[in-house]
């Protein structure tokens, strides 16, 4: 029994372990380990379409994170109080956003903003009341980060709630009893309270943005994310120098994921 | 109490607006759209026609290799995740449970792309068959077959066939194993008569989540599969990016959110015989 969830655990990590171990290659040789160097995280680093592309990624995520935590927490903190139709609408929409595959999502907003912009854009013509050319919308940090905000808003709300509802009603009731105005009972026992589910949905949100590659290559238009540009490049062949962006890429996820993780674990020990 | 009311729709807005703009109508538009036409220079023409679904048959193909794989996939991943998550669930201490559980999950939550791009490292002609070349044991081609293609979809899903069951049976009442052993069966025979069913809803659970974001799957097949063997989320970027064919695309995607809707409808069917089965899961 133990030697087989040991031989479960090789297989989940011997890939991502080759992936790091062959970042740090000296030679070009794909199969061959010629001694320990750093030079493919020095050219990635001076890359400047990786540096352009992470950059964008970063901003992204960056972006929907913090919109889709603090409207998935403000949903979540209201849905407490919503009953009948409203909350089986949100539940339904939420059950939605998770389950419809991102690719779905993908397209279906590629499509919808191609056809709204469709629209808009000889409107926006018109009506510029300036001189000079008027500004067009188009794909770009726009669409990625409401694309990936709507995905991550869901998760926030799932997380948010699932703390919620591990929480501590009494200490509501007994906050009101003595005199507490709501802001105060919120501000100093339901935050405190729900704070690490906030933290924890912020930081998965951010690592499903910055890993995202399915939506972020329908709706990225003009820009280029860190997956998207490491999908093309991989269609041109396996370089050392992708090794390297990969593991850097699963480092920022597995720093964030044992953050959020700790995060969890600690708010669990202390409710 | 008004002030109450106001404030929870104030809240309510953003993400209800969010929502509505970016999934609801999104959503419309691509059932609209798959009655439509193709443009002269692809894209969108209005119509209202059913041609889209009739054609349906000329992605065939892609329809197969997702209907033959996905649950092929799905079953391979059980039947490695059970023992894992028995041994989880029963044979560890707490102590250990925690870091072994976070240990399956991580993997999950880490870029897929890159778990891929591994896997093409690895079955490769530098990978694993030079490997067994150089032990004597033949030259296969791994890399761009279906079996490359299991093996990424095994790999990139099986946590989320571990979790649900690891929860399911978590939950089980330990004394009922007791009472079965006093009661003088043998330990397989517990397995079979209280163990097994008990783990059920956990298992129906797994393989409808692997099996729903099988059926949506790209970027496994794209990688691993080289052309060769696609699924339908392979032919529906074809026909979005290549040949813009919006209106086909569009009725290939309702097909899809179809058959899965049918797999969800099935499974709360199932879960709900299953009295007292229980299928809140969260993968945190």
């Amino acid at each position: 029994m133990r030697l087989y969830a040991l031989a479960v655990y090789l297989f989940l990590y011997i890939p991502i372990g080759v992936i790091a171990l062959f970042s740090f290659n000296a030679g070009r040789h794909a199969a061959q380990f010629q001694g320990f160097s750093t030079q493919w995280y020095g050219k990635a680093l001076s890359n400047p379409f990786v540096m352009d592309a992470l950059q964008t990624s970063l901003t992204v995520a960056l972006a929907s994170a913090l919109l889709a935590t603090l409207f998935g927490t403000m949903a979540a903190l209201a849905l407490q109080s919503v009953r009948g139709r409203v909350r089986m609408a949100f539940d339904a929409l939420i059950y939605i956003a998770v389950m419809v595959p991102g690719i779905v999502i993908g397209i279906a907003t590629l499509i919808a903003l191609v056809t709204l912009f469709g629209w808009l854009n000889p409107l926006i013509e018109a009506l510029w009341p300036l001189a000079g050319k008027a500004p067009q919308l188009s794909l770009g940090y726009g669409s990625l980060i409401a694309a990936h905000g709507l995905f991550t808003m869901a998760l926030v709300i799932i997380i948010v709630r699932a703390r919620m509802a591990g929480m501590d009603r009494s200490l509501i009731e007994a906050s009101a009893d003595l005199g507490a105005t709501p802001w105060g009972t919120f501000r100093q026992v339901t935050l405190p309270q729900i704070f690490p589910g906030i933290l924890a949905g912020f930081l998965l949100a951010f690592t499903f943005s910055f890993d995202d590659f399915i939506i972020a290559f329908f709706v990225a238009g003009s820009q280029t994310t860190l997956p998207v540009y490491v999908f093309s490049s991989i269609r041109r062949g396996v370089t050392p120098e992708i090794n390297a962006i990969g593991t850097m890429v699963l480092a920022v996820s597995l720093v964030m994921l044992i953050a959020a993780q700790a995060i969890l674990q600690r708010g669990r020990k202390a409710a | 109490m008004q002030r109450q009311a106001l404030r929870t729709w104030l809240f309510l807005a953003p993400a209800g607006a969010w929502f509505l703009c970016m999934l609801v109508l999104p959503l419309i538009v691509v059932f609209v759209y798959s009655f439509g036409e193709r443009g002269a220079a692809g894209g969108y023409a209005p119509a209202f026609t059913f041609d889209n679904f009739l054609n349906l048959g000329s992605r065939w193909a892609a329809f197969k290799n997702t209907l033959i794989l996905a649950p092929l996939g799905t079953l391979i991943c059980l039947l490695i995740a059970y023992p894992l998550a028995y041994f989880l669930a029963l044979k560890t201490s707490p102590r250990w449970r925690t870091v072994l559980l976070i240990l399956v999950i991580v993997p999950f939550w880490t870029s897929i792309l890159i778990r891929s791009y591994a896997w093409i490292y690895l079955l490769g002609g530098q990978g694993i068959p030079a490997l067994l070349n150089a032990l004597g044991l033949g030259n296969p081609r791994l890399i761009n077959t279906p079996f490359a293609v299991l093996v990424g979809i095994v790999y990139g899903y099986l946590p989320l066939m571990v979790f649900p069951i690891y929860v399911a049976l978590e939950r089980l009442d330990k004394r009922l194993l007791e009472a079965s052993s006093d009661l003088g069966s043998p330990p397989w025979r517990s397995f079979l008569q209280v163990t097994l069913p008990l783990s059920m809803p956990g298992v129906a659970t797994g393989c409808m989540l692997v099996f729903i974001l099988l059926m949506g799957e790209f970027l496994i097949p794209a990688m691993l599969g080289g052309g060769k063997v696609f699924f339908i989320g392979n032919a529906l970027v074809d026909l979005f990016l290549q040949s813009r064919n919006w209106p086909f695309g569009s009725a290939v995607a309702v097909a899809l959110v179809l058959v899965m809707l049918i797999t969800v409808l099935a499974y709360m069917r199932f879960t709900r015989r299953w009295a007292g089965g229980r299928d809140d899961v969260s993968l945190m």
